[in-house]
Parts: structure tokens; C-alpha cells; sequence
């Protein structure tokens, strides 16, 4: 058997997938991660919320599919996502992800048949960080967001780590631009480092506060934060997918990015 | 030999509880759950470490399970390839993919570093944070609430009202995830409590709990520095120190996280008894600053808290620059910083 699987005896042929590395003698370290690469970003307004990432799937410097979704409908009723009031988004490892929003899509379906009601939105929050705390010591590789609107009707945005620890935000970016996006963000959306002109010398200068911003002007804000992107890091490109929720249901759009 | 029984025993009016009730009372905490998913490692045996491997089996059990949902006939053929991996316990794993001490690269970076404090004195308690948490060199978020209300669950958010809420409240350093789910778990457990004994937890019970849980996980890189602050009548103000490595103790003042040693120095210097509330108040904000200004992984903005009789209360989560400055030129004190070029 160790004669017939002798990795020496095999020819090396250039697959961009790895090789089986069956063998009597070698060792292998453990390694089940993969970083698919991509970036996400979640932005909430007065009566609305966005989830966005681009569809680059890579791994190492091998871009394996322009069109693999990074947003997904939680708890819809059929496989289109019809009839669903929570988005999730994750980014990171993709098998983590699937397997993640799989998860959470039987869970909050489960939630809806046994109550007769669909779950909030803060519920599912908490829900999801138990999910991920679960598997604390094999984590999900996944950042994850997940949004939807309040029981007041405001958007709501909660951001995760590998393992749960979560948080309310109006505005998230993750993944392998969150540093070239996060930071442009908090300028646009928190309005931080701003200051309102002539309202004082000095240290007497007022901040700007930070409001909650109209629909055009964030959709505007997503775009503008995917294509500078694009520009700047390899992992982010081909296609930008955007996801919006209001009182009115979820709406699902595309747009090209630059495919190099 | 009567003598000493009749000393020792209670008369039987005050046993309200029959044997069977004390023995579900004593067994009110549910058994430890292992049954996280954990790694599949190799099916190696170690002696003295006997609870470790039951927990090791079950996780791979877990992981067969949770295999289902993405489609791989996992059970049979785990059985060929785990002997082959190496043998690796879960912290070990844990560590080569999320230590970013020992390993600057790994894959996932979780939320550490932090200031946080907090100190008894004749008003109540006081506990002061900074909102920062770090991964790496990046500051994963500014807006972290690092003081968690240990209470009923239905009470634990935070309201804008400024009237007192009873329950206990719980810092958080080291790892964000672990501190979250524990307090949370507590908060579970505390209101069990109240509800079986009709009566509010002690925070001496209410620490011990959480003790006894990060004791039974000790070697599986649980991270977490906690302070439980609360008064209560049988106790009145106490304060508790758990971590990670099952520590639990009492006492007047406490600092953990990165910062800790900055935020001492300043406490140490000014802190009395005998504070009024508005010193208490001055001094944890005036200490969480120092650390903030000197710790790089501390920062954003200050988290108050003042625990009294009748509950804690909020006094704001604040920008730290603007209290900075003010701090400055108004009392002169930070003059290694020039306020102009």
C-alpha cells in the first residue's frame, strides 16, 4: 500500500488545487483553513440596512471563481430567500461560511415554525454568537455581519469575530480590505475627524455629529468604498454584490467591478 | 457526646427543606457542558490527563455530527485519517491558529488588550473601561462595551434611563468572545438563582460560579480577566477578581488588561476610602485615562459605572480626546504633551 501511494513515485503535475498527500512515513501538520480572500460591508440608515461584498474567490494568488456570493438571505421560505427578514454576510474561509449561514438559515427557520413568529433581529444576533462561541476551539474562520431592521423599524447592523464576541454598529467593513475600508467609513458614515468650520480655535473646535445617512448617499458611499478597493488589493474585484433591506423586503443588486 | 449533637444541630423548624429539596439545590448548576466542537486530533493517550481525552472523543463526535449539514459522509472515514494527523491537543491547535503572541501570522486574530478597573469605597463601587479591542496591530473596534450587567437577562441592556439597576456588573479583559459568552452564562446562572432562592445572588456565589467554570476549563486557552462589583445585603459593597487561570479574589481595588500598571499608578496615588462620589468618579475616569494615554492597546472612549445600594448606574461613554485636552489645560497636567507645534 505505502509502495502503490509513494509520493516520490508520482508525477508532479501542476494542479491549482492540492494534492492528495496520502503517505506511510510523512508527517503533515493540521491545516483546515483556507482564506478565500474578498471583503465585506455593512452600513445601517434610519430605516434601512446594507450588506455588500464583492464575488472574488481566491485562494494564495489563484482567483478560483468571479461569481461566489458573500451576503445571504437567513430564514426565507424557499431557496431564493423569499420572505426572509435577516441578512448575514461572511467572509474569510468559504466552507466556514457556508456551513455558518447553513447553520443559522435552520435555525431561525426552526425559530419560525415552533413560534408561529419570525425572529428579531437582536435575537438572531445573539443566536449567531452562540453559534460561533460553540465551536470555540475549532473556530468558524469567518468574520461575520448581520443585519436587518429593529422592532422600531431603524436599521441594525451587528458585527462578529471568529468566535462570537459581538457588538451594534452603524457601519462594519470585513475581510482583506476591512483596513483600507474601515478607515474611510468612520470619516463618511461617523463623520470622525470631522469638524464643523468657524465653530470655535483650536482645541474649542466643534465635532460633527454623527446622523443617520439617506439610502443614496450610503449606496453611493458602498460603491465608492469597493472600487477604490479594487484598485488597491488583489483579493477584491470582479463583481460587487449589494444587499438592502427595508419595510418593504430585500432587494439584491449587482455591479461589475474590474476583473484583473 | 448529646451535648455536643444538641450544639451542633439545628432545631427542626428552621429545616424548611427536605432532603430531596437540598439535593437539588445543591445540584441547581447543570453539569458541565464539553461539548464544544473541537479539533479531530490523533488517538493518542495521555495518562494523567483523563478528562481532557472524554472531552477530545466527544468533540469529534460533536464534529461528525455538524459534518451533516455541509454534505460529507464524515463518522466512517474520520475513523482512517485521524490516527494519521499529529498529535495535537485543542490548546496546542487553538495556539498554532490564534495566538498571536507566539505566532505574529496566524489565520485568526481574536480581540485582546484592554484597561480596566475597579475600586470600593465608602459610596458604592466604582468601575471605569476604555472601548477598545485589538487584533494585531489593528484596532478591531473603538465602541467595545467592556462592562457587562450581570442581571436578570430581561433587565441586562443598557437604558438611557438614569434611575439605578439593581443586578451585578462584570468587566471584560483578554479574549472579547470568552468574557461575552462566560457573563453571559453568569447572568443565565444568577437569575436561576434568584429565581429558585427568591433572593439575589451574592457576589461572593456569583464569582465563585464563574471560578469553578474557568477552573474546569484551565489548559483549553480560555482568556479572560473579570472583575464582578455588586452590593448586596448579606455582603454589601464587594468586589471579585476571576481570570482565566480559575483566580478568584476579593478586595478594594483592582486594574486589569495591558493597561493595568498605568491606570495603578494613578489610583494608587489619589485613591481613599473615604472618597465622595464625585472624587470616585473623577479619579477611575482620570485613571483610565493615563492608561489609555500611555497602553497603545487601550483607547476610544471611557466606560463609567457607579455600583450603589439600590443598583448601578451610568455616567456615560465618552470620547477620551476631548477629556484629554480638558484634562490638560485646564488642571496642567500631562505637560509631556505640548498643545501646539
Amino acid at each position: 500500500m505505502t509502495s502503490l501511494m509513494d509520493h516520490q513515485a508520482r508525477e508532479t503535475v501542476g494542479y491549482s488545487f492540492s494534492e492528495s498527500t496520502a503517505s506511510g512515513v510523512k508527517q503533515h501538520g493540521f491545516y483546515p483553513y483556507t482564506d478565500n480572500g474578498g471583503s465585506t460591508l455593512g452600513i445601517t440608515g434610519s430605516d434601512f440596512a446594507i450588506l455588500a461584498g464583492d464575488t472574488r474567490s481566491t485562494s494564495g494568488y489563484n482567483i478560483n471563481s468571479r461569481m461566489v456570493p458573500k451576503v445571504f438571505k437567513i430564514g426565507g421560505d424557499d431557496e431564493t430567500g423569499e420572505g426572509a427578514n435577516i441578512i448575514l454576510s461572511v467572509v474569510g474561509f468559504a466552507a466556514d461560511g457556508t456551513a455558518l449561514k447553513e447553520r443559522l438559515d435552520t435555525v431561525v427557520k426552526m425559530y419560525k415554525y415552533q413560534h408561529g413568529k419570525p425572529m428579531t433581529v437582536s435575537a438572531c444576533a445573539q443566536r449567531l454568537s452562540t453559534i460561533l462561541y460553540q465551536k470555540r476551539f475549532f473556530p468558524y474562520y469567518v468574520h461575520a455581519i448581520l443585519a436587518g431592521l429593529d422592532e422600531e423599524g431603524k436599521g441594525a447592523l451587528y458585527s462578529y469575530d471568529p468566535v462570537g464576541s459581538y457588538e451594534r454598529e452603524q457601519c462594519r467593513a470585513a475581510g482583506a480590505a476591512a483596513s483600507l475600508i474601515m478607515p474611510f467609513l468612520d470619516n463618511q458614515v461617523n463623520f470622525k475627524n470631522q469638524y464643523i468650520p468657524g465653530s470655535g480655535e483650536g482645541h474649542a473646535l466643534a465635532a460633527k455629529k454623527a446622523e443617520p445617512l439617506p439610502l443614496e448617499t450610503v449606496k453611493g458611499l458602498v460603491r465608492d468604498a469597493f472600487t477604490s478597493s479594487v484598485e488597491r488589493h488583489i483579493e477584491v474585484g470582479d463583481n460587487l454584490q449589494m444587499v438592502i433591506i427595508t419595510k418593504d423586503g430585500i432587494q439584491e443588486v449587482y455591479h461589475p467591478l474590474k476583473k484583473d | 457526646m448529646d451535648k455536643i449533637v444538641a450544639q451542633y444541630s439545628r432545631p427542626s423548624y428552621q429545616n424548611v427543606y427536605t432532603e430531596q429539596d437540598q439535593q437539588e439545590l445543591t445540584e441547581s448548576l447543570p453539569p458541565l457542558s464539553l461539548k464544544f466542537a473541537l479539533p479531530p486530533v490523533a488517538n493518542v493517550s495521555y495518562s494523567n490527563t483523563n478528562k481532557v481525552i472524554h472531552g477530545l472523543e466527544a468533540g469529534c463526535h460533536e464534529l461528525g455530527v455538524s459534518g451533516q449539514s455541509s454534505g460529507g459522509p464524515r463518522s466512517p472515514s474520520s475513523q482512517l485519517w485521524r490516527p494519521e494527523l499529529p498529535a495535537e491537543r485543542p490548546s496546542a491547535f487553538l495556539r498554532a491558529m490564534t495566538d498571536d503572541h507566539s505566532n505574529p501570522s496566524c489565520p485568526i486574530k481574536l480581540a485582546h488588550g484592554t484597561t480596566t478597573l475597579a475600586f470600593r469605597f465608602q459610596g458604592g463601587i466604582i468601575v471605569c473601561t476604555d472601548s477598545r479591542a485589538t487584533a494585531g496591530n489593528w484596532i478591531a473596534s473603538q465602541t467595545v462595551k467592556k462592562v457587562i450587567p450581570v442581571s436578570r437577562l430581561s433587565r441586562g441592556e443598557d437604558k438611557p434611563t438614569s434611575e439605578p439597576t439593581p443586578g451585578l456588573l462584570g468587566t471584560m479583559a483578554g479574549g472579547a468572545a470568552d468574557c461575552q459568552y462566560w457573563l453571559r452564562y453568569l447572568s443565565q446562572q444568577c437569575t436561576l438563582h434568584e429565581i429558585r432562592h427568591k433572593r439575589r445572588i451574592t457576589v461572593a456565589a456569583a464569582s465563585k460560579i464563574l471560578a469553578n467554570l474557568t477552573y474546569s476549563y484551565k489548559g483549553y486557552g480560555l482568556s479572560m480577566g473579570t472583575m464582578l462589583a455588586g452590593v448586596t445585603p448579606q455582603e454589601g459593597p464587594a468586589l471579585y477578581y476571576i481570570d482565566s487561570d480559575g483566580t478568584r479574589l476579593p478586595g478594594n481595588l483592582f486594574c486589569v488588561g495591558s493597561g493595568q500598571t498605568f491606570a495603578y499608578g494613578v489610583l494608587d496615588a489619589n485613591y481613599r476610602y473615604d472618597l465622595t462620589e464625585q472624587e470616585a468618579l473623577a479619579l477611575g475616569r482620570r485613571a483610565i485615562l493615563a492608561a489609555m494615554h500611555r497602553d497603545a492597546y487601550s483607547g476610544g472612549f471611557i466606560n463609567l459605572y457607579h455600583v450603589k445600594e439600590e443598583g448601578w448606574v451610568h455616567h456615560g461613554f465618552d470620547d477620551m480626546n476631548p477629556i484629554f485636552w480638558k484634562t490638560k489645560l485646564e488642571s496642567g497636567e500631562f505637560s509631556n504633551v505640548t498643545s501646539e507645534l
